[in-house]
């Protein structure tokens, strides 16, 4: 139906529809945690709206971007690891 | 910096903003609308995917479009010089708008309170999890528990088994007494009464529980299980995914440091939605938890109000129907207080600096835990751990100060030196800048 596109999470290669949000993208790669919180402890998103900012990663270089706010576009890099 | 001119500036483009934006404009003003999101229609009209807007949300920004009314998206408020002054910054560019009159229309948030296993990744918001699942995230086929408390956790419910989620339990903290008495006021509302039964009706397979709440979520990555405490006993559940949301709080944070009277949380308003400082005005949630039929009422009658226009009698009459339902909604989700011994000592309460239960406990007021642990000091600033600091130590809020967001240290730059809030000369201290 809708129009596939094509990003990377983690290096990866992902087709995901277009317009989702990059959180959702890292959740169909298959990834649970999307950073570590300041003790070390595994967090992924709670609030789903932008105001918690347990899920935070790097997206084209850029750091600590919401991925519950930021929206897929073809070729786009997500970095978790390294968030 | 940009330079923006608005007659009613509105903060937020939910049900209220709109509705205000819309009431303004067609009384002649000069509005701009401010929101932080990819597209107007708030938590509740938010669009399947990022692209198309919620069918509501198109209805709004046709009327919107025939009056001229400017909405900007993806921008967040970060900082405001008085009233009549809001900075914003969007994509890393700072705007300055000057109104002369202000409305706040910034909605609510979830309620999050903790319990062991509570920051496990996989347990998210019951709200929450709904924005997630509209904007694509992967549901179909999974486990899903909701617990917490309130009327959307039917809603989501119902939500997610469309989406082929498979509900597991339904876990409303409120006795069923209390929900059944709330049931018999909504002859008063007849459209929440179709609603209801409507849900009630397609979630008839999904088992459902009163007076039942989440004692702790287990796993090791992400929650594998759920123990939940139920009248009869607990009950333990395997899971993919724990939606857990104990209601909905005002977002008052632009309204407190601005100086507007607050009471019991929400921002207080008269019958024109006017706060205590005058030329602000509140509408929807912030003003007390009521649902979107209000959330409309209170905007149009704000928005009205904020132009100088005069307010029709029956708009005020529809507006005051509505609000005698929120205080029905209010009692028959009281939160119960087993709800605050939930948390283990070691159990985080402040998520961003990973204070535990334990370290805030024996602390006086939210100001002296954070002094004392940087509790609501991390990037959230407060939004989660303060409402739950409030439930659970009985803490009031303490000071808000700019930037509300985190913001890129050039955008804040930009803005330079503002003069002191009358209302709140503290805050001139942190956020003065050289430059």
């Amino acid at each position: 139906m809708s129009r596939q596109i094509e990003v990377r999470v983690d290096g990866r290669a992902l087709r995901v529809p277009a317009g989702i949000s990059v959180a959702a993208a890292i959740a169909r790669a298959g990834v649970a945690v999307f950073q570590r919180s300041v003790g070390g402890e595994p967090r992924g998103p709670l609030c789903g709206m932008g105001i918690c900012f347990e899920c935070r990663v790097v997206i084209d270089g850029r750091r600590d971007v919401r991925s519950c706010m930021a929206v897929c576009s073809e070729g786009m890099e997500i970095e978790v690891a390294r968030a | 910096m940009r330079e923006v001119a608005s007659e009613v500036l509105i903060l937020g483009a939910g049900p209220a903003g709109l509705a205000a934006a819309a009431a303004a404009a067609e009384a002649g003003a000069r509005v701009d609308v401010i929101e932080g999101n990819r597209s107007p229609g708030g938590q509740i009209w938010r669009p399947e995917g990022a692209t198309e807007a919620h069918p509501t949300t198109r209805r709004w920004q046709q009327r919107l479009l025939r009056t001229g009314v400017r909405v900007h998206l993806e921008t967040t408020v970060v900082a405001a010089d008085g009233p009549r002054c809001i900075y914003t910054v969007c994509g890393g560019e700072m705007s300055r708008f000057r109104t002369s009159r202000l409305v706040l229309a910034t909605g609510s948030r979830e309620l999050f309170l903790p319990f062991p296993g509570w920051t496990l990744p996989g347990v998210t918001g019951v709200g929450g999890l709904q924005a997630l699942v509209k904007s694509g995230w992967p549901i179909e086929g999974k486990r899903v528990v909701v617990a917490g408390s309130g009327p959307l956790l039917l809603a989501v419910a119902d939500s997610l088994r469309r989406r082929g989620a498979k509900l597991l339990l339904i876990a409303e903290q409120a006795p069923r007494r209390a929900v059944v008495r709330l049931a018999r006021q909504l002859w008063r509302s007849p459209r929440k009464a179709i609603q209801a039964l409507g849900l009630m009706a397609r979630l008839v397979q999904v088992p459902m529980r009163y007076a039942c709440w989440p004692l702790r979520a287990t796993g090791d990555e992400c929650v594998r299980s759920v123990l939940l405490q139920g009248s009869d006993g607990s009950i333990e559940l395997e899971c993919d995914a724990l939606a857990c949301g104990f209601g909905l709080v005002p977002e008052i944070a632009i309204a407190a440091y601005l100086g507007c009277d607050v009471e019991c949380g929400a921002m207080s308003v008269d019958a024109q939605q006017q706060s205590s400082v005058p030329g602000v005005y509140g509408a929807g949630e912030i003003t007390g938890v009521g649902g979107v039929e209000l959330a409309v009422a209170e905007g149009a009658v704000a928005g009205t109000a904020a132009a100088g226009a005069r307010v029709p009698v029956r708009w005020l009459a529809r507006r005051d129907r509505q609000q005698a339902f929120v205080s029905h909604l209010d009692r028959a989700f009281a939160l119960r207080p087993e709800l605050r011994r939930l948390a283990a000592p070691e159990t985080i309460v402040c998520r961003c600096e990973d204070v535990a239960f334990e370290a805030l406990a024996g602390a006086e007021s939210a100001r002296a835990a954070k002094l004392a642990t940087r509790c609501g000091m991390g990037s959230c600033q407060g939004r989660v751990c303060g409402p739950a600091t409030r439930f659970l130590f009985g803490w009031h809020h303490d000071r808000v100060r700019p930037p509300f967001f985190p913001v890129p240290m050039a955008a804040l730059a930009a803005i330079g030196t503002v003069q002191p809030s009358s209302a709140n000369p503290a805050c001139y201290q942190t956020f003065t800048m050289d430059c």
